[in-house]
C-alpha cells in the first residue's frame, strides 16, 4: 500500500492509471500473439503514432482552455499544401534544402495564421470555439478543394522520405519530432506564464480576466500555437505519405478528442497534463496495432477505441465514488 | 411583442438575411424562384432538417450529440437486415422500426451519460467511434443494393410540369420532415416536458432542485435525437436507393453548424425549430445560389465556411452592442452534468 502511495505521488494518479491500462493492453496482446512483443512491431508503432500524436497535442490546449479546435485536420492539410506548392515551384523532386526550409516556413505561417484568425473570432467576438473552429474547418476544407480540385500533389525531394521514414540512432525521426513537441508543450503548460493563463482561463474565464490575466491575448495565442502544431503535423504527413491531399487524416479528427479525454483532460477545461495524454496515445496505438496483428482491421480498432474510452470513464467514475465513500467513512 | 423580438433576435436576423438573399437571387437569376428549384431545395434538405430538429432537442437540454449521423447509418443497416428477414413491410412498419432502432441507440447514449455522469460530448464521441467502427467491421464497408421495393420507390406528394416541360415534385421525405418538425415544436414548446428540457439545459442543478427528473430529461433528449436520426436515415435510403455504411459519416458537423447558426446555444436552454429551418436553409440557399450564379463548385464549401464565419461573427457583435453592459457568453456553460458526485 505504501509502495503504491509512493508511486502515486511520484508518477501521478492519472499516469499510474493509464500505465496500468497500457500494461493490460500490452500483456493481453503479447499473450495472444507472439508478433506483438517484437522490435518490428514497436518500430511500426513508433512510425504510426506521431501524426495522430501531434494532432492530439494541437487539440489538447484548446480543450484545456475550455474550447475545442475542430479545424486541426484541415489546418494540417492546408499547411502541407503550402509546403508542397513551394517545393513544386522549386522543381518538385529536385528541390533543395533551401526550398524545403522556405516551404516549412510557409507551412508554419499558414498554420499560425489560420489559428490566429480563429483565436481572434473566439477572443474578440465571443463566438463559441466549437462554432468558430467548425466554420474554419468548412472554410479550409473548401479552400483546399478549390486549390487542389480534389486531387493530390506528390513528387517531393528524397530527403523528405528520410524525414518520414528514417531513424536517428534507432529512434524514428517522426517520433523524435513528436516527443520534442510534446516536451515543449509540457514546458509551456507547466512552467510558463502562458501555460498558467491557459489553465486559469479553462477553469474560469471571468475570474481570470478580473485577476489581471489578458484573456484575449491568451486565447489568440492558444489557437495560433495550435495552428503551428497542426502545421508540423501537416509537414510530417506530407513526408510520411509523400503526397498532400485535402482530406488526408480526416478520420483522425474525433480520435484526437477521444485521446485527449482518455488522457484525463477535463472536457470543460482547466485540468489535464501532457504526460497522461501521451500515455493515452500509446495505449490507443497499442490497441490498434495489436488488433491488426491478431487479424482484425482498423475499423474494429476504431470501435474498440470508443468502447475503451467508455470503459475508462466508467472506471474513473467508480474510482471517484469509492474515494468519496471512503472519505465519508473516515 | 418586443419581448418576443428580443428573445429571438438571432432567428429574426437570420430571417432578414435569408429574405435578402432570396430576393437578391430572385432578381439576379431567372432560375432561383422557379417551382422546380424550390421543390428540389425542399427535397434535398428534408433529411438534414429531420436530423437538425433532433439535434436541437439535445442542444436545448444542454448536451451535444456527435454520434447521430453514424447512428442513422447503423439504423439503415439494421433496418435493411430486419426487412430482409421479414420479407416485405411497408412505410408504417418501416418508420416504426427505424424510429425505435434510433431511439434505442439514443437511449444507449443517455444511459451512459446519466449512469456514469459523463459529459455528453465525451460519450457521443466514444459512441460515434464505436458505432462507426462496428458498422464498418460487420458490413466490411460493403453497400446494400437489394432493398424492398416500397423502401426505394419514389412517392410523390405533388407533381407539376411547367410550360417548358420541366417536372417538379415533392417527395415523401418532405412530408415526414414536416411531421418531425411539428412534433418537435410541440414537444419543446407546448408540453410540460418541453419546459423542463429548457430549464434543465439552462441550469441543470437548478432544475434538479426544482424537481425535474434529470434522468428522464437525458433520455427524452437523446432518445428523441436518436429517433430523428433513425427516421432521417430511413428517408435518406428512399432518396439514395442504397445503404452505404459510410455515406453519412461527417454529416453531423454540417448539421451542427446549421443548427447553431439558427440560434440554438451550445450549452443549453436556447433554440427553436424555426431557427433550425432558417439555419439549414441559409446554408442550402447559399450553395444553391452559388450554383445558379455559375460559381465553380470547388469554391462552394470555401464560401459557405466563410459565410458561416462571418454570420457568427456579426451576430455576436450585434449582441454585444445591444447589451453593452452584459458580458458576452464566452465559454461553454457548465454542461449537463453538474450534479456529478
Amino acid at each position: 500500500m505504501t509502495l503504491l502511495k509512493r508511486a502515486q505521488t511520484a508518477i501521478g494518479t492519472e499516469n499510474l492509471f493509464l500505465l496500468g491500462g497500457l500494461a493490460v493492453v500490452i500483456i493481453g496482446f503479447s499473450s495472444s500473439t507472439p508478433l506483438f512483443l517484437t522490435g518490428s512491431n514497436f518500430g511500426s508503432m513508433a512510425f504510426q503514432l506521431p501524426v495522430l500524436g501531434l494532432l492530439t497535442l494541437a487539440m489538447m490546449v484548446p480543450i484545456l482552455s475550455g474550447g475545442l479546435n475542430l479545424a486541426i485536420i484541415f489546418q494540417a492539410n492546408i499547411a502541407g499544401l503550402a509546403l508542397a506548392s513551394v517545393l513544386i515551384k522549386f522543381g518538385g523532386a529536385e528541390a533543395g534544402y533551401g526550398a524545403f526550409a522556405l516551404g516549412v516556413l510557409a507551412a508554419l505561417i499558414v498554420g499560425a495564421l489560420s489559428g490566429f484568425l480563429m483565436g481572434l473570432v473566439v477572443a474578440y467576438l465571443g463566438a463559441h470555439p466549437i462554432l468558430a473552429s467548425l466554420a474554419m474547418m468548412i472554410f479550409l476544407r473548401g479552400l483546399g478543394e478549390f486549390l487542389t480540385k480534389g486531387g493530390d500533389i506528390s513528387g517531393f525531394p528524397p530527403f523528405m522520405e528520410t524525414m518520414g521514414h528514417g531513424s536517428i540512432l534507432g529512434v524514428p525521426i517522426p517520433l523524435l519530432i513528436f516527443l520534442g513537441v510534446a516536451l515543449l508543450w509540457h514546458i509551456i503548460l507547466s512552467h510558463s506564464k502562458h501555460g498558467f493563463s491557459v489553465y486559469m482561463i479553462g477553469s474560469n474565464i471571468e475570474a481570470s480576466e478580473y485577476s489581471g490575466i489578458n484573456t484575449r491575448r491568451t486565447l489568440i495565442m492558444i489557437y495560433t500555437l495550435s495552428g503551428v502544431v497542426c502545421a508540423i503535423a501537416g509537414i510530417l504527413m506530407a513526408a510520411r505519405f509523400n503526397s498532400v491531399r485535402v482530406g488526408h487524416g480526416e478520420a483522425l479528427l474525433l480520435v484526437t478528442v477521444l485521446a485527449c479525454f482518455l488522457g484525463g483532460l477535463d472536457p470543460f477545461g482547466g485540468f489535464g497534463r501532457v504526460a497522461p495524454v501521451v500515455l493515452a496515445l500509446c495505449t490507443l496505438q497499442a490497441l490498434s496495432s495489436g488488433l491488426n496483428l491478431i487479424g482484425a482491421n482498423q475499423h474494429l480498432a476504431t470501435a474498440v477505441w470508443g468502447l475503451f474510452l467508455i470503459g475508462v470513464m466508467a472506471l474513473r467514475w467508480a474510482a471517484a465514488r469509492l474515494y468519496l465513500t471512503n472519505n465519508r467513512r473516515n | 411583442m418586443r419581448k418576443a423580438l428580443s428573445a429571438n433576435i438571432v432567428e429574426i436576423r437570420l430571417f432578414v438575411v435569408l429574405m435578402i438573399m432570396i430576393i437578391g437571387l430572385g432578381l439576379t437569376t431567372d432560375t432561383f424562384l422557379t417551382v422546380a428549384n424550390l421543390t428540389s431545395l425542399l427535397n434535398n434538405n428534408s433529411i438534414n432538417l429531420i436530423w437538425a430538429v433532433g439535434l436541437l432537442v439535445v442542444l436545448v437540454a444542454g448536451g451535444i450529440d456527435i454520434s447521430f449521423a453514424v447512428a442513422a447509418s447503423m439504423v439503415q443497416y439494421l433496418a435493411a437486415q430486419i426487412f430482409g428477414v421479414i420479407g416485405g413491410g411497408n412505410w408504417a412498419f418501416g418508420i416504426l422500426t427505424a424510429g425505435s432502432l434510433g431511439l434505442g441507440l439514443g437511449l444507449i447514449n443517455a444511459a451512459l451519460i446519466h449512469g456514469f455522469r459523463i459529459v455528453s460530448i465525451v460519450i457521443t464521441i466514444a459512441t460515434f467511434n464505436a458505432f462507426f467502427g462496428l458498422l464498418m467491421f460487420f458490413t466490411k464497408g460493403r453497400s446494400i443494393y437489394t432493398l424492398p421495393d416500397w423502401w426505394v420507390d419514389r412517392i410523390f406528394l405533388f407533381e407539376y410540369q411547367s410550360a417548358s416541360g420541366v417536372w417538379s415534385e415533392l417527395h415523401l421525405s418532405v412530408a415526414i420532415m414536416a411531421v418531425c418538425l411539428i412534433a418537435t415544436a410541440i414537444l419543446i414548446r407546448r408540453t410540460n416536458i418541453g419546459r423542463q428540457l429548457y430549464a434543465f439545459g439552462d441550469n441543470p442543478e437548478g432544475a434538479r432542485r426544482a424537481g425535474v427528473n434529470i434522468a428522464l430529461m437525458q433520455a427524452i433528449a437523446f432518445g428523441w435525437c436518436g429517433m430523428m436520426a433513425g427516421i432521417g436515415g430511413l428517408m435518406q435510403v428512399n432518396i439514395a436507393k442504397e445503404v452505404v455504411p459510410n455515406a453519412l459519416y461527417g454529416r453531423e458537423l454540417d448539421v451542427l453548424a446549421a443548427v447553431v447558426l439558427g440560434g440554438a446555444r451550445l450549452g443549453g436552454g436556447r433554440g427553436t425549430v424555426i431557427g433550425c429551418v432558417l439555419g439549414v436553409f441559409f446554408v442550402a440557399i447559399t450553395q444553391n445560389g452559388l450554383n445558379l450564379l455559375g460559381v465553380s463548385p470547388f469554391a462552394f464549401q470555401m464560401i459557405i465556411g466563410a459565410t458561416i464565419l462571418i454570420a457568427i461573427s456579426t451576430s455576436n457583435v450585434k449582441i454585444d452592442m445591444s447589451s453593452l453592459l452584459r458580458r458576452p457568453q464566452k465559454k461553454l456553460k457548465r454542461g449537463s452534468n453538474n450534479d456529478a458526485t
